[in-house]
């Protein structure tokens, strides 16, 4: 009994007390048959070898910690974004468990979706019945103003006919006709989280608009419309917001769940809370534009627009960093005719500010990237404008096309000469590639920490220090509340990775009487 | 604080919640709603449960998959565990649960990792077995150290028909460990509960038999603990109790477990279970094949953990009985001590539950020795045999909510108005925001452990730092007041 009443530790440090490490050493020696630590320290030094990263990178079947996610998970959260919708995932439950509980994880807040818990009889018969009861219980239960449908797995693999499902449900009266029932098929096995996204956009789009859009007049409601792409960081909903208005050109954000993932704690659970409003999307086809802000991940979207809807559909980089930024505020400036605001100016110039007052600090830092394709673009170009290096480029699900773009971008500068691009890969493969060629720091989310954990065990001189930017982030408080895009964005992620860089000197340089004389004050 | 419903209130409550549904919907779930009577012994006379959820309500459970690759076979560290099929399951279940464990990860451990076929749209259309061939030969290769696989099925391979149980045969034999095939697609059955069946189902057909005629004779003490899956080190709290009154702890399942002590559990002389739930399957299968008898146990709480001590001494010697006093009048002080600091701070509070496996009965012990009542409990994927387990745990009138709906917990909760909740990570923002005090009963809140003495004091810390913070006073602004 190492707790007492005065002192009540939990799982650390308890473990560490005394009986516990005996309790532990015996059990592994008595009855783990594990090899010796000997043996096991040589074969932990062997995946640190080249040899090791030449073997792991021969993997053509197996896929080791994966940098992704499925593709409901994606469409879930697109749905999010819509006023009083429901999402709804036809096929097995378990799914939907897993993607409420992910996103509680990483948001820390509730998460409403429903699935129509398809089981063995569905496998063999359809899911038909339970699209029919799904929807009436759903629609009695929790009053939405539309369901958003979206499959599993499952439901693709036997072939599940969802717009017939749901007309015929309509038909049965187990839903009303006029409640507005838009899906998209989303197999797991194809693409990642941000294709389900992007399914589930292009869903509810052309559900909308697909009868109303030769009427359309483009540019008649003056709007731009704004497609964010799958985007976990709830301060970019909101800065897109702030930007449009303080340019005062109107506009609709195509799925915003920025309220609905930030409700207050006042005594009462708001099931639906915000989102874009279902009268602005049957009008977005009269907008001057649509902006696509994360042009890797939108592509299905992208062809329906650009297929049906009469709007030039410009293309912009993701508003990311300094010049990307620009070029996007420029861009709606020249779609709108409204000039950029002093307001917005003033935020630049605080911007441009900040890097020069941290420029030392980071340029020629290294930094190793994983995470989304439209994510990793906008992040390695800012760091390229901050003078920073990246060293490895890794994107679990991205394609060729963007590999080659990605390079070309990095050549075109200075900073990206020698960056490795990986496509395809996964996160063991990364691991291999930070003990091959040692970075400053890596930046993705929070399943890096093993790979930090990993590096640091080969000696402190080999650690990567994990800076967490991207999605999941499980194990940090209220990241996901900050901003990323925009030049605030850009002063997070600046502040973000230049008190990484002194945080990290402060530690290698607090040795009492050895390395103190550049523990220093004033920086 | 709550008052108490009479039995009649708890019935009409009941009946309103219900009021919402369609016809049919409300007659299924009326059955799965009910007001404890002391007086009746037997669920199956008033509640109903491990049937289908309803289409297109919240419900809290998982998939066959989670059962098998989270709960059972995913915590055995020194196995690889491939999530056979698309990327998502493995990602969702990846190191989620909290089951502790030390080792070399990724050199003779894996639990925190995420194995995956990562299946593609051919793989689907044209089948994963080759694939599956090739994928147990890497990961060999990669990882020399493992000491076997297993393939959990996700849903497409079921449906698509693979045959990886011959897959598995021919690759255990390629590289001379055992391979297992794990048929849990997520499909099967109605919740998770299935898939710990299925799991204990493979480890019987292709583990247990493994050192047959090569067991060493049992020692006297040899015990298992079964069914514990070290979240936030359980286990650990509760082998050091075992040991210190005299047993040989022989195997842990599966948290912190490992291939060489699942292969040794037929030379125990007693399986000690604790998740009944999730590995009852397995020590019924223990018994009737070796011999070996089980029983079941309940290390929450100081009264629970002294009864099942002494429950566990009775089936050896007086060496043990001996040493089951001992550890009981050693601790039964200390744990005084942090009952006299915490239970004046929680004295009278209710406490609703809802949770899986074990611990909708195991807790109730815990919170009544803090001086908390159970007023309302529930499984997410019990059955019947457990609820016949937890009705005499429970005083009159109390709510029984099997595979409650997120619709039903939240009027349920608006009306009894509890002082606490117990449940797990998709309600807990809910019941925040609605101001109800709460901890996470699967996870146990990222702290724990909660099992074993050591458990006890940070289970009564964590329940006054919870319902005692300062924080639950501040919903409304004093403004609004």
């Amino acid at each position: 009994m190492s707790n007492t009443v005065e002192d009540i530790k939990p799982c650390f440090p308890l473990f560490r007390d005394e009986e516990y490490i005996e309790s532990i050493t015996n059990k592994q020696k008595k009855y783990e048959e594990k090899v010796d630590d000997e043996k096991l320290e040589e074969m932990y030094q062997w995946t640190t070898s080249p040899e090791y990263k030449e073997l792991n990178f021969q993997r053509e079947a197996l896929t080791i910690n994966p940098a992704k996610a499925c593709q409901p998970l994606g469409s879930v959260l697109c749905s999010l974004g819509f006023k009083g919708t429901l999402p709804y995932v036809h096929g097995s439950q378990g799914c939907v468990a897993y993607f409420r509980t992910y996103f509680n994880r990483h948001f820390k807040e509730p998460i409403a979706c429903v699935s129509d818990s398809m089981t063995e009889d569905a496998a063999v018969f359809g899911g038909h019945k339970n699209m029919d009861a799904g929807l009436e219980n759903a629609n009695a239960l929790y009053k939405p103003d539309m369901i958003a449908v979206s499959t599993t797995c499952m439901a693709e693999v036997i072939g599940d006919d969802l717009h017939s499902f749901i007309t015929n449900a309509k038909k049965k009266g187990s839903v009303p006709q006029e409640l507005p029932v838009p899906s998209a098929h989303t197999p797991s096995f194809v693409g990642s989280h941000i294709t389900g996204w992007d399914n589930m956009m292009e869903g509810i789009i052309r559900y909308f608009t697909l009868d109303k859009h030769e009427s359309a007049v483009v540019g008649s409601n003056g709007k731009i419309n704004l497609v964010p792409g799958f985007e976990t960081y709830l301060g970019n909903y909101r800065i897109l917001k702030r930007y449009m208005e303080e340019m005062d050109v109107p506009y609709t954000l195509l799925s915003d769940p920025s309220e609905v993932l930030d409700t207050p704690a006042d005594g009462k659970y708001r099931m639906y809370e915000g989102g874009t409003e279902l009268e602005d999307v049957k009008d977005t086809p009269n907008a001057i534009d649509t902006l696509l802000l994360q042009p890797w991940g939108l592509v299905k979207t992208k062809k329906y627009l650009k297929d049906t809807w009469q709007q030039p559909l410009n293309v912009v980089n993701p508003p990311m960093g300094l010049t990307w930024t620009d070029e996007y505020l420029m861009k709606i400036s020249e779609l709108t005719g409204k000039p950029i605001p002093a307001s917005i100016e003033l935020e630049r110039g605080r911007l441009v500010d900040m890097i020069t007052d941290s420029h030392s600090w980071l340029h020629g830092k290294k930094f190793s990237l994983f995470g989304d394709p439209d994510f990793l673009m906008g992040m390695s170009n800012f760091l390229m404008e901050l003078g920073a290096e990246p060293v490895h480029i890794l994107c679990n699900n991205a394609n060729k096309r963007w590999g080659k773009a990605m390079t070309k971008m990095l050549r075109d500068s200075p900073y990206g000469q020698e960056t490795e691009v990986h496509v395809g890969k996964d996160l063991w493969h990364f691991r291999s590639l930070v003990f091959d060629r040692k970075p400053d720091f890596m930046i993705g989310n929070s399943y890096g920490k093993f790979i930090q954990r990993d590096t640091l065990h080969k000696g402190k001189e080999h650690e990567v220090k994990l800076i967490r930017l991207g999605f999941p982030i499980h194990d940090r408080h209220h990241l996901h509340r900050s901003t990323t895009l925009g030049y605030e964005g850009a002063m997070t992620i600046l502040t973000t990775l230049v008190n990484a860089v002194l945080e990290d000197l402060d530690e290698k340089t607090m040795g009492y009487g050895t390395t103190d004389y550049n523990y220093d004050l004033v920086r | 604080m709550a008052a108490t419903l009479t039995r009649e209130e708890a019935q009409s409550l009941i009946d309103e919640v219900l009021e919402v549904y369609p016809d049919s919907a409300k007659k299924d779930r009326a059955k799965h709603l009910a007001v404890n009577d002391p007086e009746v012994t037997q669920s199956k006379k008033c509640i109903t449960s491990n049937r289908k959820s309803l289409p297109g309500t919240m419900t809290i459970r998982g998939c066959a998959y989670a059962g098998s690759k989270g709960v059972v076979w995913g915590p055995i560290k020194d196995m690889i565990h491939l999530s056979h099929g698309p990327v998502g399951c493995g990602q969702y279940s990846r190191a989620g649960r909290r089951n502790y464990y030390v080792g070399h990860t990724g050199v003779n451990t894996f639990g925190t990792m995420n194995f995956t076929s990562d299946f593609q749209e051919k793989d689907v259309v044209f089948g994963g077995d080759k694939k599956l061939e090739k994928i147990v030969h890497e990961a060999e290769g990669l990882f020399p150290l493992m000491k076997g696989m297993s393939v959990q099925s996700e849903c497409p391979i079921g449906l698509i028909g693979d045959d990886i149980e011959a897959v598995a045969r021919k690759t255990g034999e390629a590289i001379n460990k055992p391979v297992v095939p794990v048929r849990c697609e997520g499909f099967r059955g109605v919740s998770q509960s299935l898939g710990h069946h299925i799991a204990n189902d493979a480890v019987r057909d292709w583990v247990l038999d493994r050192r047959e005629g090569k067991l060493p004779e049992p020692g006297p003490y040899d015990v298992s603990i079964i069914g514990d899956y070290n979240i936030g080190g359980d286990a650990w709290a509760s082998r050091i109790l075992l040991e210190e009154m005299g047993l040989n702890v022989v195997a842990q399942w599966s948290g912190d477990g490992t291939l060489s002590e699942m292969e040794m559990t037929p030379a125990v002389q007693l399986n000690l279970i604790h998740c009944y739930r999730s590995m009852n399957y397995i020590s019924r299968h223990m018994e009737a094949k070796f011999g070996i008898p089980w029983m079941e146990y309940n290390f929450f709480g100081p009264t629970k953990i002294a009864e099942s001590l002494r429950k566990i001494a009775e089936q050896f010697d007086d060496t043990i009985k001996e040493g089951a006093e001992r550890v009981i009048a050693k601790y039964t002080p200390i744990m005084q001590g942090v009952i006299d600091k915490y239970r004046p701070r929680l004295e009278g509070k209710k406490v609703m539950l809802y949770i899986g496996g074990l611990r909708p009965r195991h807790v109730i012990g815990a919170y009544e020795d803090l001086g908390m009542e159970v007023v309302g409990t529930g499984y997410e994927f019990g059955h019947n045999d457990d609820y016949d387990r937890t009705l005499p745990e429970m005083k009159d009138s109390t709510l029984i909510y099997d595979d409650v709906t997120g619709y039903e917990f939240e009027k349920f909760v608006e009306r009894v108005q509890p002082d606490l909740i117990g449940s797990g990570i998709k309600e807990k923002y809910i019941f925040q925001k609605m101001g109800i005090p709460f901890r996470q009963m699967h996870s146990w809140d990222y702290s724990g452990p909660y099992h074993g003495y050591d458990g006890f004091s940070i289970f009564a810390r964590d329940m006054d730092m919870t319902v005692n913070n300062p924080c639950w006073g501040t919903m409304k602004a004093p403004w609004k007041q």
